[in-house]
């Protein structure tokens, strides 16, 4: 397995409040990487910083992020305008307005290939934005349509034709599925996978719906206020999830396949940034917090071979 | 189309509502300003005028409010508003087809012109938000404070007396007889550059404000970042995906303030004396010239009612929500 | 706060503070003649004197009050106004906000100013309060528009559905629950308000139209035109109460810009 995206040692500042803590994850080639997480828990953040397309006031104080051998966060302004898209798409939570309202959704897909295309001509681009459609399951006479004209669905389709207009590397989901009904969601994820199969990217998919994370991705990494608080293959984490956080998440979710579990929700709201509680943020609402938990926050260890946990209850801390 | 056939339809009722204030306010206000001016003049009015002046402002007591009010909008509809007292014997009507020209060009070009302007200003300056583009929020906030009156005394001590670049009044050099002449245009245009300076100065700096704070607030859109992480250039970010977005309310907003807008603008053409609305509604006010007064305000409700349907037009084009389908 | 919005209202209580000592202050009556005739700005005369040697100084200070008091009034009475359409429409909703929206649709696109010019001017006696009145009748219309559409909003949020649903009474859900959460929109209207009257007061003035026997800074500017100020040259009698007028307007304007970025946190600053 070879990684396409590797990020090392990021941290995210809004203001003067840190939102991501020294974040190191890789995405392999092929892979599907999920990140869970409740709201707040800096997920989304980590992706924005990552490809650098957070707003004022966050930033980004130290770490890097390497795609294909160069650091993104590096890159000057055309180079990662070249970048954008063409290696890495996005396809945005809530489709409601991820689609500029006043311009159909031609244009919108134009946008792309013309920019990052420009010696196509036009009948091509308009041939290969109706071929996108099609991959979608959209009529391509939708084309002409503007997104107020499309359901929820459809939009988010197009917004998943508009992601791999370009054949990306890596394609990053960003609650793509959330305000859709279940049903439409899981027709949505799994045409996305095919697509996956037969086109070879990979993804970053990122939701708090640990049980889409734990029949759509390979491996899964669980955020709690700003940090992977453990991460391990998909199965791994559904069989024997180790951190308390984690236990606690798949528990709050029912499981659509396998064996039935008691649902159980976390006691507790998730931490606020301006007042993050010393060491390990989740020891206020942890079942099994001890002293040490209050005081100091454990560093993420491999515990076995596939798997990271950060928690005083694993005993590689000397 | 039931957009533009709702609109239409508001406008009737505003025009009806106008013209309805018109015909009520000399019968509801105490005192007759009106005799006491037919009085004055006396024999020189003839018996048609007095008969029309009787009608407008609701002389007759032996007919009931009901027959007045037919009898007002027969009068309306016949183009007849009354004989100006100040200029005796001109009927209204003529006095307003003589100015109406002059304020349309003056009034109606600075106006668009102004808009245009300070959307393209308010645009680039919420795009830069957080650069030095910031510091000129407080200066186009003080422009904006500034009364058009006085930003056009100001004009005139400092570009007719002080340096006597442009003429301080009229709508062209005194002598010329108005007709197609490279002459009189370029006389008309000489004089017409103080007051749309004016006009442009003070209201561009509201549209700047206006039109900076939507770019702000729609940059924070989902759809302004999905354009950013597309890799689109800034220029086609900035205009297609944002200020398009942005400009919507901006013309709603255009709409509704014309009428404030045209009641500044009419000001400036009283403080240069501009042969247009607002210097003969100026005259009218010292003459008490009802008539007259009554007139401008129908003529400027009207033109100011076709410019919202114009700017209607405007956002259904660039609206396809309001747009239907088939 | 930040420093825009003090300094807003650091000037807009300069203001008033001279509108209650103005005419104690006022180094001379602002009626008086005197044989100073069109002197520029001196020692004696800190804005110089106007054609027949008034003191133009005092003549600010204590035209000062008019424009205050107007501005208050009508604030006041326009807010009120605005409320009472804009909340009723926006809550009651159906035929009620049909007609309403119409009516404050149909006031914001009539040109105010040919309208009250020609009111005051039928008016036997256009004194400061009346022309109040006249001014607040077409400033509600905006206020009421903008407030409408927020109580729309919140009429669909959950605590006021849960009093509704609690049997509240209409006016105790509009006054203890929508109210307070409207309570920036209605700051924000109010001093927009604020600066629109002062603007027409100011203008109706310099127009003619209202009583020229109370000072205000409109009537100062007034005088100046109709005798000529700009051509003698004497800047010194049209600049000083137009700065007045400017900085009133900046400084309301800024306060508007704190309540604005209080109630939508997109505007705030970036600190980069």
């Amino acid at each position: 397995m070879s990684p396409v995206l590797e990020i090392r040692d990021l941290s995210v500042d809004y203001g003067t409040l840190r939102a991501v803590h020294n974040v190191t994850l890789t995405l392999n080639k092929g892979e599907v990487l999920g990140l869970a997480g409740e709201s707040g828990s800096g997920k989304s953040t980590l992706a924005y910083a990552a490809t650098r397309l957070l707003q004022p006031p966050g930033h980004v104080p130290s770490g890097e992020v390497f795609f294909k051998g160069k650091d993104l966060l590096s890159l000057s302004d055309k180079e990662l305008q070249v970048l954008r898209w063409s290696e890495i798409a996005i396809v945005f939570q809530g489709a409601m307005n991820a689609l500029n309202p006043v311009i159909s959704v031609a244009t919108q897909l134009d946008d792309v290939l013309r920019t990052h295309r420009p010696d196509v001509k036009r009948p091509a681009r308009t041939a290969r934005a109706r071929e996108l459609l099609g991959l979608v399951g959209i009529p391509a006479d939708r084309l002409t349509a503007y997104p107020h004209q499309l359901s929820g669905g459809m939009r988010q389709r197009v917004m998943i034709a508009m992601a791999l207009a370009l054949e990306p590397e890596v394609v990053i989901m960003d609650e793509p599925t959330t305000a859709l009904d279940v049903v439409v969601q899981r027709q949505i994820l799994g045409q996305m996978m095919r697509l996956r199969e037969t086109l070879g990217f990979s993804v970053i998919f990122i939701t708090h719906d640990i049980s889409l994370l734990v029949e759509f991705s390979d491996r899964i990494a669980i955020m709690y206020g700003g940090r992977v608080v453990e991460e391990a293959p998909a199965g791994e984490i559904y069989r024997a999830a180790k951190h308390p956080y984690s236990q606690g998440l798949l528990s709050s979710f029912p499981a659509l396949r396998g064996p039935r579990r008691e649902l159980k929700g976390i006691p507790g709201s998730p931490p606020d940034l301006r007042s993050m509680p010393s060491g390990c943020p989740f020891h206020p609402r942890c079942p099994s917090a001890m002293d040490v938990c209050g005081e100091r926050m454990p560093s993420l260890e491999s515990v076995e071979e596939t798997r990271r946990v950060a928690c005083w209850l694993e005993g590689v801390h000397v | 189309m039931t957009f533009l056939l709702r609109r239409a339809l508001f406008y009737l009722v505003t025009l009806w509502a106008a013209i309805t204030v018109n015909f009520l306010l000399p019968r509801l206000l105490p005192g007759d300003p009106v005799q006491a001016m037919i009085t004055k003049l006396g024999g020189r009015l003839n018996s048609d005028a007095m008969a029309s002046l009787y009608v407008l402002f609701g002389l007759d007591d032996n007919k009931s409010i009901w027959e007045q009010y037919v009898d007002y909008w027969g009068s309306l509809f016949r183009g007849d508003l009354g004989l100006s007292f100040t200029f005796f014997p001109t009927p209204v009507a003529d006095v307003l087809a003589q100015s109406m020209p002059w304020t349309l060009g003056l009034v109606g070009v600075t106006t668009v012109i102004a808009f245009l302007l300070g959307t393209l200003l308010g645009v680039y300056a919420g795009w830069k938000r957080g650069s030095w583009m910031d510091n000129l929020i407080p200066v186009t906030t003080f422009l904006s404070s500034i009364p058009y009156f006085w930003l056009g005394l100001i004009a005139i001590s400092l570009f007719s007396v002080t340096w006597p670049l442009f003429p301080a009044s009229g709508g062209y050099a005194p002598g010329l007889v108005p007709e197609f002449s490279g002459e009189f245009i370029g006389s008309v245009l000489e004089h017409a550059v103080l007051p749309g300076v004016t006009i442009v100065v003070s209201s561009v700096a509201g549209w700047i404000l206006g039109m900076r704070n939507m770019m702000v607030t729609v940059t924070a859109e989902d759809y302004v970042l999905v354009a950013r992480a597309k890799g689109l250039t800034q220029k086609r970010i900035m205009f297609a995906y944002a200020a398009r977005n942005a400009v919507l309310p901006s013309i709603s907003g255009f709409a509704l303030s014309l009428g404030f807008i045209v009641g500044g603008a009419l000001l400036v053409e009283m403080v240069f004396s501009y042969p247009g609305l607002g210097y003969v509604l100026f005259q009218g006010i010292g003459g008490k010239d009802y008539p007259l007064m009554q007139g401008v305000f129908l003529v400027i409700t009207l033109a100011v009612l076709v410019a919202n349907l114009l700017a209607d037009i405007g956002y259904l084009l660039l609206d396809p929500r309001t747009r239907k389908e088939g | 706060m930040n420093f825009k919005t003090k300094l807003g209202l650091g000037i807009l209580a300069f203001f008033t503070l001279i509108a209650v000592i103005g005419e104690w202050i006022a180094p001379y009556d602002p009626s008086a003649m005197s044989d100073d005739l069109l002197s520029p700005p001196s020692g004696s005369h800190w804005f110089g004197t106007t054609m027949t040697g008034q003191d133009i100084f005092s003549q600010v200070l204590v035209g000062t009050r008019g424009v205050m008091v107007v501005g208050l009034v009508c604030g006041v009475l326009a807010t009120f106004l605005s409320i009472l359409v804009g909340v009723t429409a926006g809550f009651l909703g159906g035929a009620a906000d049909e007609a309403l929206s119409m009516l404050s649709n149909v006031f914001l696109v009539i040109p105010a100013l040919p309208l009250i010019i020609i009111v005051a001017s039928m008016l036997p006696s256009a004194d400061t309060v009346l022309i109040a009145a006249v001014i607040s009748l077409t400033a509600w219309a905006w206020g009421a528009r903008i407030l409408r559409a927020q109580t729309m909003s919140l009429r669909r949020r959950d605590f006021v559905e849960a009093a509704r649903a609690s049997g509240e009474r209409t006016w105790r859900i509009i006054v203890f629950e929508v109210l307070p959460n409207l309570l920036a929109v209605i700051g924000s209207g109010f001093v927009g308000t604020v600066i629109f009257a002062v603007m027409l007061q100011i203008t109706l003035s310099f127009v003619g139209v209202i009583s020229l026997s109370t000072w205000n800074w409109g009537t100062i500017l007034f005088w100046a035109q109709s005798n000529q100020a700009l051509g003698l040259g004497a800047w010194w009698w049209f600049v000083p109460a137009g700065l007045c007028i400017a900085l009133l307007g900046t400084a309301l304007a800024l306060i508007n810009f704190g309540i604005d970025e209080y109630a939508n946190p997109r505007l705030r600053k970036v600190r980069a």
